[in-house]
C-alpha cells in the first residue's frame, strides 16, 4: 500500500514538473496498445466517452492528450498508440511507440489484439511481454471472429501469459465493465507478465547477455535489452555501448552463433522463433468450429468488383468523385446559411478601416466566421464521408488499385490517403502523410498535397470559374490539376534523395462502419484545423484589415504589376488580392469583390483572366497555415523551397496560360 | 548437339510455352530461325537426351530435367542484361543478342559472383523475373555480407509469389533481398515455412494480396517477386 502512495506520488511529481504542469492530475496512466485495425479507437471511446482528446499520435503534447475514465474512484489518463506491428525500427511509429511506452513509467499497458487474428497480434503482445510493464490483453471483435468460426478461450491465454485477458466487442461497447475493473486491478497490483520462453539455444543466450547488464536503469528491463542486443538493434547498440561493452560484445557473439547455425541475420531468426510461440499459444486456446454455411464471403464478392481491372477503377472514380461532388453541393446551402447567421450578429468585411480596436474586433471577427465557414459545411462533412468510407475497408482496396500509379511518384498506394484528404484541407493531410515509411516519401507525399486543390481553392474554382465562365473550364481546371501533380510529382520524386520502399497493408474485411469510429477519426482529421487554421484565420483577419488602414494596398499592387498585369494579364488591383489569399486561399474572392466594387465578376474580367486568376489561386504558395504545418513537419528550408517553387510554378503557368488561351477564348 | 544449340532449343521452348502452352514446331522454327525440319530433328534428339516430351505433329513440352536447365540459362541471361544494362551501359538494342551469347559460357562461380555485385536482382530490363539461385538458402543476406558458405542444392523447384496464381498457395521457401527486406517481411509474420496463398492480383502489375496467419495482405509485387514458395500440390 506504501508503494501504491509512492507511485502515485510520483505520478502527482510528474505532472507538476515540466510543461505537462497545466494536465489534470490522474491516479493512474494507461496507454493502448496493438495492430492498426483491431478496434483501438472504438475501444478509446467506449473506456472514455465522447468528451475526449484523442491523441493519435505520441507527439511531444501526449502527456496531456488521450481521454478520462473514471472508475472505483480513480482517474485514469486513457493514450491512444499508432496501430504497429513490430517494436522494430523500421518506421517511426514503431520506435516512437516504443520509446514512448519505455521512457513514461506507465501503469498498464492495454494490448488490443484481433480474435480473429490472433497468431499474428500475439507476436506483438510477445514483444510487449519483454518490456516487463503491466499488461492486459484484450482480445477484440470476439463476435467477428465467431461469424468466421473462430472462438478463443481468454481465461487459457490469461493463464499462458499470467496477465488479465478481456474479451471484448467494442463497438458494442461489450467488456467494457470488466476492462475497467481490469485497468485498475492490474495498476494496483502491478501485474507483470509472465516471460515466455524462446527455445533452448536463443533463451540460453539471452540468459548469459543478461547477466553481463549492469543494474543500469538506462538499460532495464534488462531481459528486453538482451533480446534487442541479440537481434542487432541498432538504438539499443548504441545505448549499450557506452554502459555494457561486456554484454555488447558476447551479445554479438552470441548473435553470429545463431547466425551460423540459422544461415538467417538473428533479427530474422528471433522474429521466427517469436512467431512460432505465437502460433503454438494461438493453436492452444483457439478454438475452430467449420462453418456450415460454404458461401463466399460477403468480403470477396464485393472485392470482385472493388478490384476489377475496369469496374475497379470506375468505382473509385465514382465514389472520390462523388464525394466530392455531394459535398460542395451540401456544403455551398450550409455555408450560405452560415453566413447569413452569423452576419445577423455582426457584419462581415474583410476591409474595416478606424480605431485599433475596431480593426482588432472586426478583423478578428471576420476571421472567424471565414474558418466557420469553410470548416463546418465542407471540411467536415468532406471528412466525415471520408471516415466513414475509410472505417468500411474501402480505401484500402483504393490504394491497392492505385499502388502501381504511385510508384511513378517514388509513392506507395498507401500515399493516395493524404491526397485525397487534401481535398478537404491541406492542414490534416500534410500531417497524415506521417502514415508513410521513409522520410523521403513523406515529404514527396506533403509537397503533393499542398498542390490538390482544397475546399478553399474549390469555392475559388467554382465561384470564379464555374459561375462566370462555365462547368467545363471549372472541371477542365481539376483534371489540368491531376496532370501537373502527376508531372511535377515525377519530377520531384527524381530530384528528391533518400530511399522509397514498397507497401505492404493489411487488408481488413468489409464491415458497416461505427459510429464512435468515424467521429473519432474525423476529430482526429479536423482538430488541427481548430488548433492552427482557426488562429491563423483570426490574426490573417486582424492584419488584412491593418494592412487596409494602413493604406498598403496601392504600394503592394505597384509593386506586384509586373506579375500581375505584364506576366497574368490580370488587372493590377489583383496583386493585394494574391497577397491577402496567402492567408487563405477563399479570400481571394472576397477582396476581389471589395475591389471591384462587384461580384458580378464577369463585368470586369474577361473569361481568360478569370480562368487565370483561379489557375494561379490553386497552385501558388500554400496558406499560412500549411507553411506553419510544413515547417513543423519538414523544417523551415523545405517549407521555404516549397512555397517558392509553387509560386514561380503558379506564375509561369498563368502566363502560359493567358497567352495561350487568349488565342481561342 | 552442341551445348549452345541444345540450351537454345530448350530456352526458345521455354519462351513458347510460357506463352502458348505447348511449343510447335513452327513456333520454335520462327523463333531460333531455322528451318522446320531442323528443328523435327533436333526435338527428336532434345527427347532421346530427356529434356523435352516430343509428339509430332503437336509440339513439344519441357520435361522436369528440361526445365531445370531451361530456368537456369534464363537466369543467366537475365542476370548478363542487367550486366550489360546497368553496369557496361552496353545500347538497349544490343544487349539481349550479347547476353545470348555470352550465358552459354558463363560458369557458376560466375553466375554466383554476378549476382553478388548486381546485389541479387530480381528482374531483367525487360520486366521479366529473375530466378533465384538454387542453393539451399533461406535467403541472401550470407551472400551479400560476403560470408557465404558453400551451400547445397536445393531439390525443389520454388516460384515466385508473383507467377501463383490466384488460389494457389506454398511454403515459403526463400527470400531474396537484403537484411532490411527479409526483417521487415518476418515481422509482417512472413518467415521461412509460413504457409501462404495467394488471393489475387491487383490489375496493371499492382499489388498482390495474400493470405497468411488468418489475415490478408496486400503487398507491393517488386516485395513479392523477391519471396519464393515450394508450391504445395493441387488437390484433386
Amino acid at each position: 500500500m506504501a508503494d501504491q502512495k509512492r507511485h502515485r506520488m510520483g505520478h502527482r511529481l510528474r505532472d507538476a514538473v515540466g510543461p505537462a504542469s497545466s494536465c489534470p492530475l490522474v491516479d493512474f496512466t494507461v496507454v493502448l496498445a496493438g495492430n492498426a485495425n483491431v478496434g483501438k479507437s472504438a475501444t478509446i471511446n467506449q473506456l472514455t466517452g465522447s468528451e475526449q482528446v484523442t491523441g493519435n499520435w505520441p507527439g511531444k503534447t501526449v502527456e496531456c492528450a488521450g481521454g478520462i475514465l473514471q472508475h472505483e474512484g480513480y482517474r485514469i489518463r486513457i493514450i491512444d498508440l499508432p496501430g504497429i506491428y513490430s517494436f522494430s525500427t523500421y518506421s517511426a511509429e514503431e520506435k516512437i511507440s516504443r520509446e514512448f511506452i519505455l521512457s513514461n513509467h506507465l501503469d498498464v499497458v492495454i494490448n488490443i489484439v484481433d480474435a480473429s487474428a490472433l497468431e499474428r497480434n500475439l507476436f506483438f503482445t510477445l514483444q510487449l511481454t519483454e518490456l516487463n510493464v503491466p499488461l492486459i490483453v484484450v482480445v477484440n471483435q470476439t463476435d467477428l471472429a465467431a461469424a468466421k468460426g473462430i472462438f478463443i478461450d481468454t481465461e487459457a491465454l490469461a493463464e499462458r501469459l499470467g496477465i488479465m485477458v478481456i474479451p471484448t466487442v467494442a463497438i458494442h461497447g461489450k467488456g467494457m465493465a470488466a476492462l475497467s475493473d481490469a485497468i485498475v486491478q492490474t495498476a494496483k497490483n502491478r501485474t507483470l507478465p509472465r516471460p515466455v520462453p524462446y527455445g533452448k539455444e536463443v533463451e540460453d543466450r539471452i540468459g548469459q547477455v543478461t547477466a553481463l547488464l549492469p543494474p543500469d536503469p538506462a538499460l532495464s528491463p534488462a531481459r528486453w535489452t538482451a533480446i534487442r542486443l541479440l537481434e542487432n538493434d541498432p538504438d539499443v547498440l548504441r545505448l549499450a555501448g557506452d554502459h555494457a561493452p561486456k554484454a555488447v560484445a558476447a551479445a554479438r557473439q552470441y548473435a553470429r552463433e545463431l547466425e551460423m547455425m540459422h544461415g538467417e541475420p538473428s533479427g530474422v531468426i528471433l522474429s521466427g522463433e517469436r512467431y512460432h510461440i505465437a502460433e503454438r499459444i494461438a493453436r492452444s486456446v483457439m478454438e475452430i468450429r467449420p462453418l456450415s454455411a460454404g458461401n463466399i464471403p460477403v468480403s470477396d464478392r464485393i472485392d470482385r468488383l472493388a478490384l476489377h481491372p475496369v469496374a475497379g477503377y470506375a468505382l473509385i472514380f465514382l465514389v472520390i468523385g462523388g464525394l466530392l461532388v455531394w459535398t460542395f453541393i451540401i456544403g455551398a446551402g450550409i455555408s450560405e446559411y452560415l453566413i447569413a447567421l452569423l452576419s445577423s450578429i455582426s457584419p462581415v468585411h474583410p476591409f474595416v478601416a478606424g480605431s485599433v480596436t475596431d480593426i482588432l474586433v472586426f478583423g478578428g471577427w471576420t476571421g472567424l466566421v471565414a474558418a466557420a465557414t469553410l470548416i463546418v459545411p465542407y471540411v467536415v462533412p468532406f471528412y466525415l464521408f471520408l471516415s466513414a468510407i475509410e472505417d468500411s475497408g474501402y480505401l484500402t482496396r483504393i490504394s491497392m488499385m492505385l499502388d502501381q500509379g504511385m510508384h511513378r511518384l517514388g509513392l506507395h498506394g498507401k500515399a493516395i490517403i493524404p491526397l485525397i484528404l487534401g481535398y478537404g484541407c491541406t492542414v490534416p493531410a500534410c500531417l497524415s502523410c506521417r502514415i508513410l515509411e521513409t522520410g523521403k516519401q513523406k515529404l514527396l507525399a506533403a509537397f503533393l498535397v499542398t498542390l490538390i486543390p482544397c475546399s478553399a481553392r474549390t469555392i475559388v474554382i467554382l465561384s470564379v470559374v464555374a459561375t462566370f465562365v462555365n462547368i467545363w473550364w471549372a472541371l477542365a481546371l481539376y483534371v489540368f490539376n491531376i496532370l501537373l501533380v502527376i508531372i511535377v510529382g515525377r519530377i520531384a520524386f527524381e530530384a528528391v534523395d533518400g530511399e522509397s520502399v514498397g507497401m505492404i497493408m493489411e487488408m481488413p474485411d468489409y464491415h458497416v462502419p461505427s459510429a464512435s469510429v468515424v467521429l473519432a477519426q474525423t476529430w482526429a482529421r479536423t482538430k488541427s484545423l481548430v488548433w492552427i487554421v482557426l488562429p491563423a484565420y483570426i490574426i490573417g483577419g486582424v492584419a488584412i484589415s491593418g494592412a487596409y488602414s494602413a493604406g498598403l494596398l496601392d504600394p503592394i499592387n505597384a509593386a506586384l504589376s509586373p506579375v500581375t498585369v505584364i506576366l497574368l494579364g490580370l488587372p493590377a488591383v489583383t496583386g493585394v488580392v494574391f497577397v491577402f489569399g496567402i492567408v487563405r486561399k477563399e479570400i481571394t474572392i472576397l477582396t476581389l469583390a471589395a475591389v471591384f466594387g462587384t461580384t458580378a465578376f464577369s463585368s470586369v474580367l474577361s473569361p481568360v483572366q478569370l480562368i487565370v486568376f483561379a489557375l494561379v489561386t490553386m497552385i501558388y504558395t500554400p496558406c499560412i497555415s500549411t507553411i506553419f504545418v510544413f515547417i513543423s513537419e519538414f523544417g523551415w528550408k523545405k517549407a521555404a523551397a516549397v512555397a517558392a517553387s509553387e509560386t514561380a510554378l503558379a506564375i509561369i503557368l498563368g502566363a502560359v496560360a493567358y497567352r495561350l488561351l487568349s488565342l481561342f477564348l | 548437339m552442341a551445348l549452345e544449340q541444345l540450351e537454345e532449343y530448350v530456352e526458345a521452348i521455354y519462351d513458347i510455352e510460357e506463352r502458348e502452352g505447348t511449343a510447335k514446331t513452327s513456333s520454335i522454327a520462327k523463333c531460333l530461325k531455322v528451318a522446320p525440319a531442323s528443328v523435327t530433328e533436333a526435338l527428336q534428339n532434345l527427347s532421346e537426351k530427356g529434356y523435352v516430351r516430343y509428339e509430332p505433329y503437336h509440339g513439344a513440352t519441357l520435361t522436369g530435367q528440361g526445365m531445370e536447365l531451361a530456368q537456369k540459362v534464363k537466369r543467366r541471361h537475365r542476370l548478363l542484361e542487367v550486366f550489360l544494362t546497368d553496369i557496361l551501359k552496353i545500347r538497349d538494342e544490343n544487349v539481349h543478342d550479347e547476353a545470348c551469347r555470352m550465358e552459354h559460357t558463363l560458369s557458376d562461380e560466375t553466375e554466383c559472383a554476378l549476382c553478388k555485385m548486381l546485389r541479387a536482382p530480381s528482374r531483367c530490363p525487360h520486366g521479366s523475373l529473375i530466378q533465384p539461385c538454387n542453393r539451399e538458402v533461406a535467403d541472401c543476406t550470407d551472400c551479400l555480407s560476403g560470408e557465404e558458405k558453400p551451400s547445397d542444392l536445393r531439390e525443389e523447384p520454388i516460384v515466385s509469389v508473383s507467377h501463383l496464381e490466384p488460389g494457389q498457395g506454398g511454403t515459403i521457401t526463400f527470400i531474396r533481398g537484403d537484411q532490411k527486406v527479409v526483417q521487415r517481411l518476418s515481422d509482417l509474420g512472413l518467415t521461412v515455412k509460413t504457409v501462404i496463398s495467394l488471393i489475387r492480383k491487383a490489375p496493371m502489375e499492382g499489388p498482390v494480396e495474400i493470405a497468411v496467419r488468418r489475415t490478408k495482405l496486400a503487398i507491393d509485387r517488386a516485395i513479392a517477386d523477391n519471396i519464393f514458395v515450394s508450391p504445395v500440390v493441387e488437390k484433386a
